[in-house]
């Protein structure tokens, strides 16, 4: 690309150095900060200075505490069944409906509706539907004379409330992407293997599937970040409860620090997260990095 | 007649799932306009007088005028200065080469997917000793900060997509850069910039933990005023679908009106095209 031969330096950092100044100081210092608080003792409200070096303490306390491993057992769990469920509805609810359809626009707009809305506003729509005495949820169930559940009472149920939730709000994700990675298949290929006489099942499996198979590896990462990150819509559907059967990590880490006000140990508990999350977000990178990937740096 | 059967049952099952999604959503907006007592019916009542006093008791509310500017500052303020630092940095390391492009490219994409969980702590300190807490400014920088990621990742594509002709054309004719980024690169990434905007205000508007820790009654914003409700004022629930329904409302309409471009968003990256 000849534009990138621009070499003129300067120009380049005056474009870049706004959002550089910006990304470093209100979110990479922070990341660094988090990291490092785990090895201080410091109270909320006090001056910085007024914090104490206190080595690996924090990490010791908060890694022998066994709420930490069972919230992070929660969000493997959360993780990984909200996730393979919403990659298995949505790529078979994809290949199902897949194909030229009117209205389909129309269709697309009503199916990432779920993911706009606010997570505040989702929180509380599904506790109201999973209300034990008027929700929704134990209406219908009645009707097919499923005597009334305390959805967010029992910890089983509660735990399936949020990954229901969770898989109304993103399934259609996993729809959207399908369906953009089959719009992109070569249709001569399709057609190259509809005329050797494969069938619908050997068509998907055999040609389909594997030729979108870097966009289901994006989108699966994708989603298992988001996964491990969640915090809002659990925050406002359960709290975490009841007990401790719905505390995911970040909330297990918000609780620590702004109910517990044990600062030094939320931090030691983030390191986890977010080294969870980071190796993920590395293997996004390596599958598809739009920055550094470019013609530019050929 | 098979194929014909087989389209009457994509239709079918495309409904079902629309009405999947739609249903929630419904359920908030329909309840909204229901009596306190309306709203202890069991779930299946579909059919009722509906009632304006839900919106009348959230939007008259003393505070509410004030939560709702708060939410409309940050989020606009936090979009447009997202948009314009995003466009100049996306065009920055599209169409130049220089020392730590790539390192620049890599820690900026490893921003993007950290947990707000994480920062919400050492952001509360350290906003604490800049005195940027309680302020709507400190919301706005953190939102920037926090959208910025994604807003170069998805601008950086657009701007590979602009002709590179058209601008060495207005640079031979005497524009200067960033003359070039404005009038010939702007106009044609607009789709892009369309995105951008609504998943910055979707972002900016929706969120509220990290709002919940940084502000006081002076500066909280809508969703962090609903968290609060559900303690408040225990479970009237037909004001608090009322107050979800005006928060969830912006987005929405923005779906509504852009469907193509938040879709370019969704896709971004893992689908070319």
């Amino acid at each position: 690309m000849s534009a990138v031969a621009n070499k003129n330096a300067r120009v380049a950092w005056l474009f870049v150095l706004p959002a550089i100044v910006i990304m470093a100081a209100a979110c990479l210092y922070p990341v660094i900060s988090a990291v490092r608080l785990g090895f201080y003792e410091w109270s909320m409200g006090t001056p910085w200075s007024q914090a104490r070096w206190a080595g690996l303490t924090s990490f010791q306390i908060a890694y022998t505490e066994p709420a930490v491993w069972s919230s992070l057992w929660t969000t493997l769990k959360f993780a990984s069944v909200s996730v393979t469920a919403e990659m298995a509805l949505g790529i078979g609810l994809a290949l199902a409906l897949e194909g030229n359809i009117r209205g389909q626009a129309a269709f697309r707009t009503l199916f990432i509706l779920p993911m706009m809305v606010a997570p505040i506003a989702v929180g509380l729509t599904w506790r109201y539907l999973f209300d034990a005495q008027f929700g929704l949820i134990n209406a219908v169930l009645g009707v097919f004379g499923v005597a009334a559940k305390g959805w967010l009472a029992d910890e089983s149920l509660a735990f399936a409330a949020i990954i229901i939730a969770d898989i109304w709000q993103w399934t259609p994700f996993v729809f959207i992407m399908v369906v953009a990675g089959l719009a992109n298949v070569d249709g001569s290929i399709l057609e190259a293997a509809r005329i050797d006489g494969a069938r619908w099942w050997t068509m998907t499996m055999r040609v389909k599937l594997p030729m979108i198979a870097h966009v289901l590896a994006i989108t699966l990462v994708m989603r298992l970040i988001d996964a491990f990150r969640v915090l809002e819509v659990i925050y406002v559907l359960t709290f975490g409860g009841p007990g401790a059967s719905t505390e995911v990590l970040s909330l297990h880490i918000y609780k620590t620090a702004f109910i517990g006000q044990k600062l030094g140990a939320a931090s030691a508990i983030s390191v986890l997260l977010l080294a969870v999350v980071m190796v993920l977000t590395w293997l996004a990178l390596r599958m598809s990095n739009p920055l550094a990937d470019s013609e530019g740096d050929r | 007649m098979r194929s014909r059967l087989a389209l009457i049952g994509r239709y079918a099952a495309l409904l079902v799932l629309a009405a999947l999604c739609i249903g929630p959503i419904a359920v908030m907006i329909l309840t909204s306009f229901k009596t306190q007592a309306q709203t202890f019916d069991t779930g299946l009542t579909f059919f009722f007088v509906p009632t304006m006093e839900n919106y009348r008791d959230v939007i008259f509310d003393a505070s509410f005028g004030r939560y709702l500017v708060n939410s409309l500052v940050v989020g606009i303020v936090a979009t447009l200065a997202t948009l314009l630092l995003g466009c100049m940095a996306a065009y920055g390391m599209a169409r130049f080469s220089f020392a730590g492009r790539k390192a620049l490219a890599y820690t900026t994409l490893m921003l993007r997917t950290v947990p707000l969980a994480v920062i919400a702590v050492p952001v509360f300190m350290i906003w604490s000793d800049w005195r940027l807490t309680n302020s709507l400014l400190g919301l706005i920088l953190l939102y920037i900060a926090v959208n910025l990621p994604f807003t170069i990742w998805l601008l950086y594509g657009f701007v590979l997509q602009v002709p590179v002709d058209l601008e060495e054309a207005a640079a031979i004719d005497g524009c200067r850069p960033w003359r070039v980024l404005l009038r010939i690169v702007l106009p044609l990434i607009r789709p892009g910039l369309a995105a951008a905007a609504i998943f910055t205000f979707r972002i900016a508007w929706n969120e509220f933990i990290l709002a919940l820790v940084l502000t006081d009654r002076a500066t909280r914003t809508l969703p962090v005023a609903a968290s609060l409700y559900v303690t408040d004022i225990g479970v009237e629930w037909g004001k608090l679908m009322a107050l979800a329904s005006l928060i969830a409302l912006p987005p929405l309409a923005f779906t509504f009106l852009a469907a193509r471009q938040v879709i370019s968003g969704l896709t971004a990256g893992a689908v070319k095209g």
